[in-house]
């Protein structure tokens, strides 16, 4: 590799502007997907394992146990190779395997148990007394979900989501070597096959900044969320 | 207003075995009362207090409150059942993301008030435990007496005509204590609601108690009346409590 100034790397960049905002939004896309999987299964997947538990609401020890062997199983496989199995699923829904929206497949697919994991732990430290007291007022288990159980731990899950985006960015760059496009991608295909160290550079600068600013906006959600 | 008929009930221990907490007992405690269960600690006062709204279920025997036995309920009746008793708790229990004033609503959004009776409803129980400058604060940012005074608002809420309370003292100190069992004994006085109270301290029990009872092992050792402020106690555990106490 050959040493090139500053500027000639800058004006590089410059040239792959398009090509840069191209990948940003496929690297959204995909974790856009892949995260409102997480929630809208993944939440209610996490809450439902949490309900399960000896002692809690709905608690059945066949169901907890079916659960927490599901999401275990998926969350052991490494994530290149559940990408790999899970391509004739995602031929079937999307109709082709490369592109974001079928990158996002696999993404939700690991996406779903981490955040289910992550919900029923969070939800645990809604104390056992203040379910109680809204079980002696006679609330439903609905609206001991909603009313008691998620707005309790409503900080919690707000730092759940946090540490789901920054893992599932990293994730989305893997899954964006293998055909998902995104930053990754950009980064591995300029930065290592064709040597311009400077993209690699840049889209690894442009995720440093982008996870602290996810993280930090996390934790401010959470500081105003939490009154406890 | 309340019947305990015959319940019982036993806990599965880790090891296997089974163990007594609530014996064979009946218990009648009449509309417009305020009952003290009294007794040391693991007699069993908490499992009998939650008989009674059933967050424990019994063995066997009947629960009347209010002329209904609740052991024959379906779920959903047994929730409408509860929203007519209100429970107060030792360790508060509060919503630590609400305020006091949709804490003190909260029973009443479960119960499916509308929002102008619920807004009303809760002025007037935020004025009647005196905590109307407070409702606006979140439950972190009162002492313990006024978190109390908020569970005890809440319970009142709905309108219950019995108010369960286990312990509802026990983490004050004596000043703040006296001022809570004041607010108790003023509901009971204005709105004529049942009150059981769950305690191991016999000053309490004269402080605001018609009727005790004894609990040991399990079991009601002797129901106990209180006249002029004194615990009249035949039995010679009682005897001994009064004289610990
Ligand atoms: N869920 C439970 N599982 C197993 N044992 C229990 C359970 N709840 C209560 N017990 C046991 O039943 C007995 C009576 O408990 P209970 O809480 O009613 O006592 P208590 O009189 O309220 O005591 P304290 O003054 O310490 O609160 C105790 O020995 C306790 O260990
Ligand atoms: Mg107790």
């Amino acid at each position: 590799m050959e040493a090139i100034t500053f500027a000639e790397a800058w004006s590089n960049l410059v040239l792959l502007g398009p090509e840069i905002w191209q990948a940003c939004l496929e690297t959204a896309l995909m974790l856009g997907i892949g995260l409102s999987a997480a929630v809208l299964l993944g939440g209610p997947l996490g809450v439902w394992l949490y309900l399960a538990q000896p002692g809690q609401i709905l608690a059945n020890r066949f169901v907890a146990g079916l659960l927490g062997w599901l999401v275990n199983l998926v969350r052991s496989f490494p994530f290149i190779i559940l990408m790999v199995s899970l391509v004739p699923l995602t031929r079937l829904i999307v109709g082709s395997t490369i592109g974001p929206v079928a990158a996002a497949v696999p993404l939700s697919f690991a996406a779903i148990p981490y955040f289910a994991r992550l919900v029923e732990q969070t939800l645990r430290e809604v104390p056992r007394g203040v379910v109680e007291a809204a079980e002696a007022m006679g609330a439903s288990p609905l609206q001991i979900v909603f009313k008691v159980l998620l707005r309790e731990a409503r900080a919690g899950l707000v730092n759940a989501l946090t540490i789901l985006t920054i893992s599932f960015l990293s994730y989305s760059a893997v899954a964006g070597v293998v055909g998902g496009g995104g930053i990754g991608d950009l980064a591995i295909r300029y930065g290592y096959y064709r040597f311009q160290s400077e993209v690699m550079l840049a889209m690894v600068l442009l995720l440093v900044v982008v996870v602290q600013i996810i993280q930090l906006g996390g934790n401010y959600l959470a500081a105003r969320l939490d009154k406890r | 207003m309340i019947h305990l008929n015959n319940v019982s009930k036993r806990f599965r221990h880790p090891d296997g075995g089974w163990f007594d907490a609530v014996r064979a007992t009946t218990l009648s405690i009449a509309e417009g009362e305020i009952f003290g269960l009294i007794g040391f600690s693991g007699a069993g006062k908490s499992t009998l207090l939650r008989l009674i709204n059933l967050l424990e279920r019994p063995e066997a025997g009947a629960v009347l409150v209010d002329g209904q036995d609740l052991t024959r309920l379906s779920a959903s009746e047994l929730r409408r059942a509860r929203q007519n008793i209100g429970m107060v708790f030792q360790q508060f229990n509060l919503l630590a993301n609400r305020t006091v004033a949709e804490n003190v609503a909260f029973p009443l959004e479960i119960a499916g008030w509308n929002r102008a009776d619920i807004a009303l409803r809760v002025a007037e129980c935020l004025e009647v435990v005196g905590l109307t400058d407070r409702a606006e604060h979140y439950p972190a940012q009162l002492s313990g007496g006024q978190k109390q005074r908020v569970g005890i608002a809440r319970a009142l809420a709905p309108r219950p005509k019995v108010i369960l309370a286990d312990e509802p003292t026990s983490a004050l100190d004596p000043k703040t204590t006296q001022s809570v069992l004041q607010c108790l004994a003023d509901i009971n006085a204005r709105f004529g609601v049942t009150i059981v109270l769950v305690t191991h301290e016999m000053g309490v029990v004269r402080a605001i108690c018609q009727r005790a009872a004894l609990l040991d092992g399990g079991s009601v050792v002797e129901v106990m009346d209180v006249k002029q402020g004194e615990v009249q106690a035949l039995s010679s555990a009682a005897r001994d409590m009064l004289e610990a106490a």
